[in-house]
């Protein structure tokens, strides 16, 4: 009995802080009939830890900066306007918690890069249930560390790339946990650059003009359990070093230059427990060097994958392709390149001591595919009795086909991912 | 042309290969949908027999048909009987045989297992198929007298269209790489309705790869409404122009 | 009631029919006579249609018989060479072309199928007939429709000798119907009894077509062989 007691002990304690501490705070509210009328009027009289109570309404203040430890909270998602000229709320402290807003019409400037909400050199800020619609950029954060973006929603119906922004933007900032999220419409979903040690976890990212996540520069990130569905060009990270994937998918990202994932020099980053599926390409490597692929199911691509020749040490291992039109294409013959026990479901080979993995090697790039990566009008006769008598010499004789490129050790059934 | 129909009719169901066929078809395509756990594996199977056992089928049963069936035609051309009507009921009689066959062994098990846009695309492509190499078929028998001959020509055609043309293109593309073909490649494959078919079905099928920059030319072209109306139109040209070039012929033949 | 106006053929380089103007009434009994591949056969089939001349025209009461098929429902043709559709039984084969034809099996003339006996094999397949017996489904089948003109090729040839009594009793007897009959035969001397015209014809060309009378006359010989014999030696 004396294990609850102590945890009921500590809970009162930390009640009365909260209490405490809530007590030499202010409440300060805004809305028709309230103290104060206008957000920033609040903010002029409010200190340090003062919290910011916003009642339904629309509020059209221009720019509003905030530069107190103050909390914001929208009660019932008041609408804060900024006309389509104005960034909208300007966060320049630390520690500021803003929630629950109802954000739109941010101006559009590609020079300042406006956003509907914007953390400039801040720390520890949090942002979390917001709404923001029409906004140019969603949310920005400028050198921040340690910021929260959480379960905010990001609406946008941008038309062009040249004249759109970002859904959540990061740049040159730390330690970062952007969860939750969903966001649709804008020029890329997620944008980080010079972003580090940072968690992307559970958030869709869909419908985007170009890329759903695109990172440059930002090592150290962990990307957990996102969505990113029907982009533009798909997702692409690069110049990038100890990035880890798992559990994300990666769909419907279809076009000329779609991927399901694009790296490019990317190193020692791990992507694991992936779906890819129905993307024109599933993931595209080039430059990349020391990525672990484990346990990622592709299903339905044209390409499950392109490996271009500049890449090395690519561990494909325990995936499983299928239904993909093509399995894997390449640019040229040179493969410093692993596949092992990945199941294939176009493997045709057999298994005689029983052991689960096929006897003969699996080759995953059809002389088809190289004749395609040529010449791309031969499309036209993808699937043709040629084709596939094409494909069939070539399995039997490699002479097109890079002869090392090869899975010694395939498995015979699908692996439960 | 009803009654010459009807003969032809009990002419083709008395020769058992037709319903051979059908049966042919339903047990692979049942066995192609049963066996595959995988529906789109079971689906390229398909694919496979559609493109390559139909048109065979079609094109040398209707021409050993339309040899072995030279006395019954000689019979007719003695009678108060149009030689339209004897060709049409020909060319009516054994693609009506060939479509039924078709759609009792492929269609309904499509219908059943995979009653999808691919699937539904496939069976259309099929029947289409069927009706252009019935008419082939009847061009190539008016115009050989021979026998012998005219069936090496069947087989030649269906080699042709099923695998030489393919090599043909291949050949072209890299002759020519250093030209922008993409545009005229549409056009080529008008010239063999395996090809317009199979892309149409890929279009379904295979809408991830088409997607890329490669098959972006067939999917803004054939992905569309006007150029999938244009594509049909186009397997329906390959069917009646034949038909047509052989009834003229077939009126003016000796006989 | 058939005129045929300067009708050639060309299979190749062979003149199968060169420049053949004839004029064919009801009431003869034509024979046509000339060696072998004088295009007799050619001729008879330019006259049903089924080879279609390269210069000249046909006519049939007087209309082209190129824009008109129905004319053949009009013709009783019995072919040199019997060929059906080999998975057909001989009952089938009767009852389709009745069926074609439109016509009732009261309105038929079965005289030929009942003296030949055609009904007690109604089942037979074509293809398991002798020669002979398809001759007699050839003759059956010309004169199944009692029609006006009667084409006959080598219409004994293969038959048994009293079957050939049969069919020429048979031909005959439609001859006093005032129609037009056409026979070609090599033996001669059976066509003795019923024809009244004869058509001579060799490499392609119609030599003459005279009465049977007048040709007596001018040979002063009696029997056709002997007659044909006697202008083919002047020649």
């Amino acid at each position: 009995m004396g294990g609850p007691v102590t945890m009921k002990k500590i809970f009162i304690v930390l009640l009365c802080c909260l209490i405490f501490k809530t007590g030499s705070t202010a409440i300060l509210k805004v809305g028709k009939g309230m103290p104060y009328t206008t957000i920033k009027s609040a903010l002029q009289a409010a200190v340090d830890g003062d919290v910011i109570y916003v009642y339904p309404g629309l509020y059209q203040e221009q720019n509003i900066i905030i530069d107190k430890r103050i909390t914001l909270k929208g009660v019932q998602f008041p609408t804060l306007d900024g006309e389509k000229k104005y960034e909208v709320l300007s966060i320049k402290a630390h520690g500021v918690w803003v929630e629950g807003l109802r954000v739109i019409r941010s101006g559009v400037s590609s020079i300042k890069d406006m956003g509907g909400i914007k953390v400039y050199d801040a720390n520890d800020v949090t942002i979390q249930n917001n709404i923001l619609e029409e906004t140019f950029f969603g949310i920005y954060i400028q050198y921040g560390s340690r910021c929260n973006i959480l379960r905010n929603r990001v609406y946008s119906s941008q038309k062009t790339e040249q004249q759109s922004g970002n859904g959540i933007h990061a740049w040159k900032s730390d330690s970062l946990q952007i969860s939750g999220n969903l966001i649709q419409g804008h020029r890329d979903g997620i944008y980080l650059e010079f972003a580090t040690h940072s968690n992307i976890t559970e958030n869709i990212s869909e419908g985007n003009l170009r890329y759903g996540l695109h990172f440059m520069f930002s090592h150290d990130n962990h990307y957990y359990a996102n969505v990113f569905s029907d982009n533009g060009a798909g997702v692409a990270v690069m110049y990038s070093q100890r990035v880890e994937m798992r559990y994300n998918v990666f769909k419907d990202n279809w076009g000329d230059a779609a991927y399901g994932l694009l790296l490019k020099e990317m190193s020692d980053c791990k992507i694991e427990n992936n779906h890819f599926q129905k993307n024109t390409v599933g993931i595209y490597l080039e430059g990349a060097s020391r990525i672990s692929m484990k346990e990622n199911n592709f299903e339905l691509n044209g390409w499950a994958m392109k490996l271009m020749a500049s890449c090395m040490d690519v561990n494909v291992t325990r995936c499983n392709f299928l239904s993909n039109t093509f399995d894997v294409g390449t640019n040229g013959s040179l493969v410093l390149n692993h596949f092992k026990n990945n199941y294939w479901d176009k493997y045709e080979g057999y298994d005689l001591n029983r052991n689960g993995e096929g006897d003969v090697p699996y080759r995953p790039v059809s002389l088809f595919s190289m004749v395609i990566e040529k010449n791309p009008p031969a499309m036209i006769l993808i699937r043709s009795f040629m084709a596939t008598l094409l494909d069939r010499t070539e399995k039997m004789i490699p002479t097109i086909t890079p002869e090392n490129l090869k899975d010694e050790s395939p498995m015979m059934k699908p692996l439960k991912l | 042309m009803q009654k010459i129909l009807k003969y032809v009719i009990i002419d083709i169901l008395r020769n058992k290969i037709v319903i051979g066929y059908t049966l042919f078809l339903l047990a692979i395509t049942m066995s192609i949908f049963n066996l595959e756990d995988q529906s789109t594996k079971g689906l390229l199977s398909l694919l496979n027999i559609i493109l390559i056992v139909v048109p065979l089928v079609c094109i040398l049963f209707s021409a050993i048909y339309v040899y072995n069936s030279s006395e019954f035609i000689e019979l007719l051309v003695s009678q108060p009987i149009k030689r339209s009507t004897i060709l049409l009921s020909m060319f009516t009689g054994l693609s009506f045989s060939m479509v039924v066959a078709f759609l009792i062994g492929t269609g309904i098990p499509i219908l059943l297992f995979e009653p999808t846009s691919t699937g539904i695309t496939m069976m259309g492509m099929g029947v289409l198929l069927t009706l252009i190499f019935v008419s082939v078929a009847l061009l190539t028998a008016v115009y050989a007298r021979d026998k012998a001959k005219g069936i090496g020509w069947v087989i030649l055609l269906w080699l042709y269209f099923s695998l030489l043309f393919d090599g043909l293109i291949l050949f072209i593309l890299y002759q020519f790489s250093d030209y922008p073909l993409e545009k005229a490649m549409v056009g080529v494959s008008a010239l063999n309705p395996i090809d317009l078919s199979r892309i149409l079905v890929l279009l379904k099928m295979d809408v991830s790869a088409m997607m890329g920059y490669t098959g972006a030319i067939f999917r803004n072209f054939f992905g569309t409404q006007y150029g999938f109306w244009i594509a049909i139109a186009v397997m329906l040209m390959w069917a009646f122009i034949p038909l047509f070039i052989t009834l003229r012929k077939f009126k003016r033949k000796d006989l | 009631m058939i005129i045929a106006s300067n009708v050639s053929k060309k299979f190749g380089r062979l003149k199968a029919l060169d420049n053949v103007s004839v004029k064919l009434l009801r009431g003869e009994c034509v024979a046509l006579i000339g060696p072998n591949g004088s295009g007799k056969t050619t001729f008879i089939k330019s006259l049903l249609g089924m080879v279609v001349p390269d210069h000249g025209f046909i006519t049939f009461n007087e209309k082209n018989i190129l824009h008109d098929w129905n004319y053949r429902s009009r013709i009783g043709y019995m072919p040199q060479i019997g060929r059906y559709p080999d998975n057909m039984s001989i009952g089938q084969v009767l009852n389709m072309m009745k069926d074609i034809r439109k016509m009732k099996s009261s309105e038929t003339d079965d005289e030929l199928i009942e003296a030949f006996e055609l009904n007690k094999m109604a089942h037979k397949r074509m293809r398991t007939l002798s020669g002979g017996t398809r001759q007699k489904v050839s003759a059956s089948l010309a004169f199944l429709f009692n029609p006006d003109v009667l084409i006959l090729d080598e219409p004994t040839a293969g038959l048994d000798p009293v079957a050939a009594e049969i069919l020429k009793q048979k031909i005959i007897r439609e001859k006093q119907k005032n129609k037009l009959i056409m026979i070609t035969s090599h033996v001669l001397s059976e066509l003795d009894e019923m024809v009244t015209e004869v058509m001579y014809m060799q490499d392609g060309q119609c030599r003459f077509h005279k009465k049977v009378d007048v040709l007596r006359a001018e040979t002063s010989e009696d029997r056709l062989t002997r007659v044909m014999a006697s202008i083919i030696s002047k020649m």
